[in-house]
């Protein structure tokens, strides 16, 4: 084979290569979602942030509208403190409200993010103030199993129950 | 007298097995100080990526293909367990760009361009070319190991690429058109699970790490075979044996530096 021919045959082996690592970086994960857009830093601090991880996407509506930046944990409140990348695109008001929620029965966790009524916007570095925590499962049948047994208890033994609550 | 021969023997096994190691060392050494032919004639080179690469890109591609079929029959068989069989993309993609496409193309290519190395270097030293060519005061290593050595690096983490990416492909065939997956919930699943740098690119390492090793023993073994149809015969046999095995103590290694967090 002349060395032309070879050299077109290695041109075609590279390009092959590059061509599957491109898809690989593009359909298989996620570089496209990488936006390169202008992003302003907000905080919101969390009672409980469950499973959330670093780069969860924040949603709102639906619309991923930023991502998790850092998670860690502040030392006086003992609150998880979570800073979030927002796309400059959005905006919101003072008093929007940010919930952790979970895609799916055990799908991954993100934060949502409900604009309020407010005038004027978070700015950068801003907080959100209303947050409400991750629903940890382990609680949450703590808390149904309580609310039973004491439904229970209230049901089989009315009489002392209710002795008891007048002394 | 039974203990201090066996001592001698454990102490001689050792020695022997050190020396080895430090010959193969400095074998790597002498190759990368060579490596300025691969700037001043890269014709070389790429005549030995085509001799590698382009003859093991059929091969490749086609195991790449029947893994990416057998992940996504065995991967929904287990899924369905859970009714989580719309992360069937995930699971193909993660298991292909982590593991398995870096390693059973390392495995692939050590049987066939490591052999084919070996042999080649084997029979050119029983033929005296390789001391022919120093008698023209052309250095061997140099002109014979040394471009075969970056055709292997280089040719070694493309087709471990095209091995995964074909594998997803095979997957997306079994679970989509065969099992009936949405076809949005296979790409979606996939895309947000695996990350580019985390998965990809230590994947990419990986596959480098493996194109130098397989291709520095298939070298080696060549280099060091006896000068007799059964010593290349041997040189051959150690060289998948080897090869194979340095990849997966390789992979063990660095899948506990790279994804142990």
């Amino acid at each position: 084979m002349s060395t032309e021919k070879t050299d077109w045959w290695v041109g075609l082996f590279v390009l092959l290569g590059a061509i599957a690592l491109t898809f690989l970086a593009l359909r298989a994960a996620n570089l496209s979602s990488f936006s390169l857009a202008q992003t302003y830093s907000l905080s919101a601090a969390f009672d409980n942030i469950g499973g959330l991880k670093v780069r969860a996407p924040v949603k709102s509506a639906g619309v991923v509208v930023g991502r998790v930046s850092s998670i860690t944990l502040d030392a006086k409140t003992y609150k998880a403190v979570v800073k979030l990348n927002m796309e400059k695109g959005f905006l919101f008001p003072l008093d929007t409200s940010a919930k952790i929620l979970t895609s799916g029965l055990l799908g991954e966790q993100y934060i949502g993010l409900e604009a309020g009524g407010d005038e004027t916007n978070l700015a950068n570095h801003g907080t959100i103030q209303l947050t409400q925590s991750a629903i940890v499962l382990e609680s949450l049948i703590s808390q149904f199993l309580f609310n039973t047994a004491e439904k229970q208890g209230s049901e089989t033994t009315p009489a002392p129950a209710a002795g008891q609550s007048k002394n | 007298m039974s203990l201090n021969t066996s001592l001698s023997t454990i102490g001689r096994g050792v020695r022997t097995r050190i020396g080895r190691l430090g010959t193969f060392t400095r074998f790597f050494w002498l190759l990368l100080q060579r490596s300025s032919i691969f700037l001043s004639r890269p014709r070389l080179v790429s005549q030995q990526i085509h001799f590698i690469g382009n003859y093991s890109l059929l091969i490749i591609a086609v195991s790449g293909l029947f893994v990416g079929f057998v992940l996504g029959l065995q991967g929904y068989y287990t899924l369905n367990r859970y009714g989580a069989e719309e992360a069937l993309g995930l699971l193909v993609a993660l298991s292909l760009t982590r593991e398995l496409g870096p390693v059973v193309t390392a495995l692939l290519f050590a049987g066939r361009a490591g052999t084919s190395l070996t042999a080649e270097i084997g029979l050119m030293k029983a033929g005296e070319q390789l001391a022919a060519m120093e008698v023209m005061a052309v250095d061997p290593m140099r002109r014979v190991l040394v471009p075969r050595l970056w055709a292997g690096i280089i040719a070694m983490p493309i087709l471990a690429a095209v091995f995964s990416m074909v594998g997803i492909l095979g997957g997306w065939i079994v679970g989509v058109l065969m099992i009936g997956i949405d076809t949005g919930a296979f790409w979606s699943q996939m895309q947000s699970g695996v990350d580019v740098w985390n998965d990809i690119m230590n994947g990419v390492i990986k596959s480098f790490v493996f194109g130098v090793a397989v291709t520095l023993i298939a070298l080696y073994e060549g280099w060091q075979s006896r000068p007799t149809p059964e010593g290349v015969a041997r040189a051959t046999t150690r060289t998948v044996v080897a090869g194979s095995l340095a990849v997966l103590g390789l992979d063990f290694l660095l899948t506990a530096l790279m994804f142990s967090n």
